[in-house]
C-alpha cells in the first residue's frame, strides 16, 4: 500500500544562546527515518526529550523559528515544503494535543469546533462529530474549563476528525487518564484508522502503544533505533536494538528491571551509537562508528551493530 | 556543525543597540548640563537667525542658540524623567507588594487607590498636584512621580500573588528554606526583570507628562530652558515663520521618548528568560 | 513513625457542597508502602496536598506521631513528589541551586538516580520531565524524611526511567524505613512497589 506519509533521514537542529551572547546549534533530531501507511497507526514511542512532540511539529510545520530542518518529509508520495503543510493542516493532516491547554480557554466548545462558521453544514458536521464520541449538545455550549479531563480528549479528537483527515498525529492523547478512560481514546483512533486515515500516534508509554499500534518506532536521543511490527513484543527474542529489549524488561510485569545510566543530552554526544553509554553489549566499534545506519533487519529495522544482543540487565 | 547559515546574532545587536542608546541618552544629559549657561545667554544682535546663519538650531527673539535651548531642554527632562520614574516605581513596588502580602484589606484599600489614580486623566492630576506643590521643580517631580505608579503597581501585584502561590516556592518551604530566603532566592528575581522594564518604560511617560504640564503653564517656571518653555514660547512666533523654534526641540521630544520606549522594550526581551530561543 | 490522617473533609473555597474528600482517614506506618487507587479527578492528588501539609483539611487533622504537622520545624519530615516536576523547581535557578535547598544531599543518591554533573548548572527549561523528576526525587530524599508522598510521579515518564526511580525508591525506603504513598493508574506498578492498596472512596456526597 502507498505510504501517506514518510520521512526520510530527517533532522532537526536549533539554535539556541548560552550566557551571554555566544550560540550553539543542537542536533535534536537525527536521521530519523518513519513511514505510515493508510489505515496503519505507527507508534513512535521515546523518553520525554528525545525528540518526539519535535517530529510533530516539523510534520506540520510548526517549529519553531530558531530551528531549522533536513531531509525529505513526503505526504501521499509528494514533498511536503512547510507551505503545503501549512494548507493542509487543519483538513487533510491534523494533530490532535496532549490536552486542555490547546482549547481557547474564553469560547465556547462548539464555536471552537466550528472555527467561527455560521455555516449550517459545519454546525452540522461538528455536533456529529461530537456526537459520535459520546458528547451531547450542551458540550457544545461549554467552555473548556467545564469539560473533564477525559471529556476534554474527547473533544480534541472530535475537532480532529470534523473534516475527513488522512493523516491524524495524535501527540501524547492520553497522560492524566485513567486505564479506562485511556482504553476508550485509543479504541476511537482504531477506528479512525480503519476508517483508512493513517495514524502516528506519539507516546512515552510504550504498553499503551502496544495496545493498539501496527507498528512501533522507537526513538532514542533523536534517532530512531527501531521500527517493529506490535506482535514482536509478544516475545523479547523478537527484538533488535538493546535498548527496545531494556524498555520491553523494564515494563512492571516483564521484570520492572532497570538499565543504569540515562539518554544523552543533545549536543553532548560526541561519536558512535548513542545508546552505547547505557548498553553493556557496546564494543569500541560502537563507540566510534560514527551515524550507524538504519538498516533493514529481520522483518523491520534497527541501528545497531549488534542487533538481537542484551543491554545490561 | 555542518551548516553554515549566517545569520545575525539578535542578543548581540540587542546589546549593542542598548549600550548605543545608553551612551547617547547620557551624553545628551551631560552635554545639556554643561550648555546651561549658554543656553540662557542673550545677543540681542543674533535675534531670529534661521538655522545655518544662526548656529545649527538658529537663534530665538533674544538671541539665544537654540541648539544649546534644546540640549539643555532635553537634559532636564531627562534628569526628571529619571528622578520621577524612579520615585514611581519604588512607590509601586511597595504598593503592589502590600497589596499582595498584608491580607484582603489592605488589598481592597490599594486596589481602590489603584483605580482611583488610573481613573483621573494623568495630565490632569499632575496639573493638580503640581499646583498644590507650588509648582517648579518640586512641583512637577512631585505631580508626575505620585501620578505615574499604578499601573506597575499592578503588575507587581499581580505578579507577586501568583509567585506566593507557585509550587516551587511551596516546596522550598516545605524543604525548610527561611521566609527571607525564599524572597531573596525566588520572588526577586522574578520580580527584577518586570520591575526595571516598567521603570524604564515610565521614562518616556513621565518625560511627556513633564513637558506638556510645562508648557500648559503648571510645571517648571519660565526662567529655566525646559523643552515645555521652549515650546510654550515658540507657539506665539510661529505665525511669523520662525518654525525651527518648536521643531527642533519638539523633534529632539520625541526622539528621545521613542528612545527610552524601544530601550525599555528591548531590555524586557533581554531579560526573558525564553528568549535563548530566539 | 506514622503519618495519619483522621476523619478530614476538604473542599475548595467555595464549593463547600463538593467536598473533596469527607471524613477520611488512612494511616500509614514507616517502611510501608500504600498504594491508592481511585479513577481521574476523586481527589487523590488534593489527599497528598493535605498529607504532605500544602492544604488545611476544613474538619479532622493530620498527624505525624500524634503531633499535628505544623508542629515540625524545619525541613518537613513528610515530603511529596509531584506529577509534572517543571511546577516545582523555579525556572530562574540553576538546578544545583535548586538541589542545594534540601540541604546537604548525599552524592550517593544523585548517582544512584543517574543524575550527571553536566546537568547541575543548567536550567529547568534545558532538561527534559525525567532528568527533572530525578532532581525532584533527590530533594525530596533529603536526610531527614521520613514519609514520601508519591502523586504519579512516572506517569509522565518512559518504562527505563520509570523502572530506573522505582528500582531506587524500593532500595531507599527499606534502607531507610521510609514510610510511602503511592498514587498511580498503573496496576502493574502498583502490585510491584505496594505492601497493600486503599481504595479512596467513591462516595463523597
Amino acid at each position: 500500500m502507498e505510504p501517506i506519509l514518510e520521512i526520510e533521514h530527517m533532522s532537526v537542529y536549533f539554535t539556541q544562546y548560552e550566557r551571554g551572547i555566544r550560540r550553539r546549534v543542537l542536533p535534536v533530531i537525527r536521521d530519523l527515518t518513519l513511514s505510515v501507511e493508510a489505515g496503519q497507526i505507527v507508534a513512535v514511542v521515546g523518553a520525554s526529550g528525545s525528540g518526539k512532540s519535535l517530529l510533530a511539529h516539523g510534520i506540520l510545520g510548526i517549529l519553531p523559528y530558531n530551528s531549522h530542518m533536513e531531509g525529505e518529509i513526503r505526504y501521499a508520495g509528494e514533498p511536503l515544503p512547510r507551505e503545503r503543510s501549512a494548507e493542509l493542516r487543519g483538513k487533510e493532516i491534523v494533530l490532535i494535543p496532549q490536552g486542555v491547554n490547546y482549547l481557547d480557554p474564553l469560547m465556547k466548545v462548539g464555536a471552537q469546533l466550528r472555527k467561527g462558521s455560521r455555516d449550517e453544514k459545519v454546525r452540522e458536521r461538528t455536533s456529529r462529530a461530537l456526537r459520535r464520541y459520546g458528547l451531547s449538545e450542551e458540550t457544545e455550549e461549554m467552555y473548556p474549563f467545564e469539560l473533564s479531563g477525559g471529556m476534554a480528549r474527547r473533544v480534541l479528537i472530535a475537532s480532529a476528525v470534523t473534516g475527513i483527515p488522512r493523516l491524524i498525529i495524535a501527540d501524547e492523547p492520553t497522560p492524566g487518564l485513567d486505564v479506562r478512560a485511556a482504553k476508550r481514546i485509543l479504541g476511537h483512533f482504531r477506528e479512525l484508522a480503519d476508517e483508512g486515515a493513517g495514524i502516528l500516534f506519539i507516546t512515552h508509554d510504550l504498553e499503551q502503544a502496544l495496545t493498539v499500534a501496527d507498528q512501533v518506532a522507537v526513538f532514542y536521543a533523536g534517532e530512531t533505533i527501531e521500527v517493529a511490527s506490535a506482535a514482536d513484543f509478544s516475545d523479547v527474542e523478537n527484538l533488535r536494538h538493546p535498548f527496545t529489549r531494556a524498555i520491553w524488561r523494564a515494563m512492571p510485569e516483564h521484570g520492572f528491571h532497570p538499565v543504569s545510566g540515562t539518554q544523552p543530552y543533545p549536543g553532548s554526544r560526541e561519536t558512535g551509537c548513542s545508546f552505547a553509554g547505557q548498553c553493556s553489549a557496546s564494543t569500541e566499534t560502537c563507540r566510534e562508528t560514527d551515524l550507524i545506519p538504519l538498516r533493514e533487519c529481520c522483518g523491520g529495522m534497527v541501528r545497531c551493530l549488534h542487533p538481537g544482543k542484551e543491554a545490561s540487565l | 556543525m555542518k551548516h553554515d547559515r549566517k545569520e545575525k546574532n539578535r542578543r548581540k545587536s540587542t546589546i549593542l543597540f542598548l549600550a548605543a542608546a545608553v551612551l547617547i541618552l547620557a551624553a545628551v544629559t551631560a552635554a545639556g548640563i554643561i550648555l546651561e549657561g549658554t543656553a540662557t545667554e542673550t545677543d540681542f544682535s543674533r535675534t531670529n537667525l534661521a538655522p545655518g546663519t544662526g548656529g545649527l538650531f538658529g537663534t530665538d527673539w533674544m538671541g539665544r542658540d537654540m541648539f544649546a535651548r534644546t540640549l539643555a531642554g532635553l537634559s532636564l527632562s531627562i534628569r526628571i524623567g529619571i528622578l520621577t520614574a524612579a520615585v514611581s516605581a519604588v512607590i509601586a513596588l511597595l504598593a503592589g507588594t502590600a497589596a499582595a502580602t498584608l491580607g484582603r484589606r489592605a488589598d481592597a484599600v490599594i486596589s481602590w487607590c489603584i483605580d482611583l489614580v488610573m481613573g483621573i486623566p494623568h495630565i490632569l492630576l499632575v496639573m493638580l498636584i503640581s499646583i498644590a506643590c507650588g509648582r517648579g521643580f518640586a512641583g512637577v517631580v512631585a505631580g508626575v512621580a505620585l501620578s505615574h505608579w499604578p499601573s506597575l503597581a499592578r503588575v507587581i501585584r499581580g505578579e507577586v500573588i501568583q509567585l506566593r502561590q507557585a509550587p516551587y516556592i511551596l516546596v522550598a518551604e516545605k524543604l525548610g528554606v527561611s521566609k527571607f530566603q525564599n524572597v531573596r532566592r525566588h520572588m526577586i528575581p522574578h520580580l527584577l526583570p518586570q520591575f526595571l522594564t516598567g521603570l524604564i518604560l515610565l521614562f518616556p511617560h513621565a518625560i511627556l507628562h513633564e513637558a506638556s504640564v510645562t508648557f500648559l503653564g503648571f510645571g517648571l517656571s519660565s526662567e529655566q530652558p525646559a523643552i515645555g518653555v521652549i515650546l510654550s514660547e515658540s507657539m506665539q512666533y510661529l505665525t511669523t515663520g520662525r518654525w525651527w523654534l518648536a521643531l527642533f526641540p519638539g523633534l529632539a521630544l520625541v526622539l528621545a521618548v521613542i528612545l527610552f520606549a524601544v530601550l525599555g522594550e528591548r531590555l524586557r526581551q533581554l531579560m526573558d528568560p525564553s528568549s535563548v530561543h530566539e | 513513625m506514622r503519618l495519619e490522617a483522621r476523619d478530614i473533609t476538604f473542599h475548595y473555597p467555595g464549593r463547600k457542597k463538593k467536598p473533596v474528600l469527607k471524613k477520611f482517614s488512612i494511616a500509614i506506618e514507616s517502611g510501608e508502602r500504600v498504594g491508592l487507587r481511585a479513577p481521574s479527578g476523586r481527589g487523590k492528588t488534593t489527599l497528598c496536598r493535605l498529607l504532605a501539609g500544602y492544604e488545611k483539611p476544613q474538619k479532622g487533622q493530620v498527624l505525624l506521631d500524634g503531633r499535628p504537622l505544623a508542629g515540625y520545624r524545619g525541613a518537613c519530615p513528610v515530603q511529596m513528589v509531584w506529577q509534572h516536576p517543571e511546577t516545582v523547581v523555579d525556572p530562574l535557578l540553576r538546578l544545583k541551586d535548586t538541589l542545594a535547598e534540601a540541604g546537604e544531599i548525599e552524592l550517593e543518591l544523585t548517582e544512584k538516580l543517574h543524575i550527571e554533573e553536566g546537568w547541575l548548572e543548567r536550567f529547568p527549561t534545558e532538561l527534559s520531565g525525567g532528568e527533572l523528576q530525578r532532581f525532584c526525587l533527590a530533594r525530596a530524599l533529603h536526610s531527614g524524611t521520613r514519609f514520601l508522598l508519591c502523586d504519579e510521579i512516572s506517569a509522565m515518564l518512559d518504562l527505563v526511567t520509570q523502572a530506573q526511580i522505582w528500582d531506587l525508591l524500593l532500595k531507599e525506603s527499606e534502607k531507610r524505613d521510609l514510610g510511602l504513598l503511592v498514587v498511580s493508574h498503573n496496576e502493574a506498578l502498583m502490585e510491584r512497589v505496594c505492601t497493600r492498596v486503599v481504595d479512596l472512596p467513591w462516595d463523597n456526597s
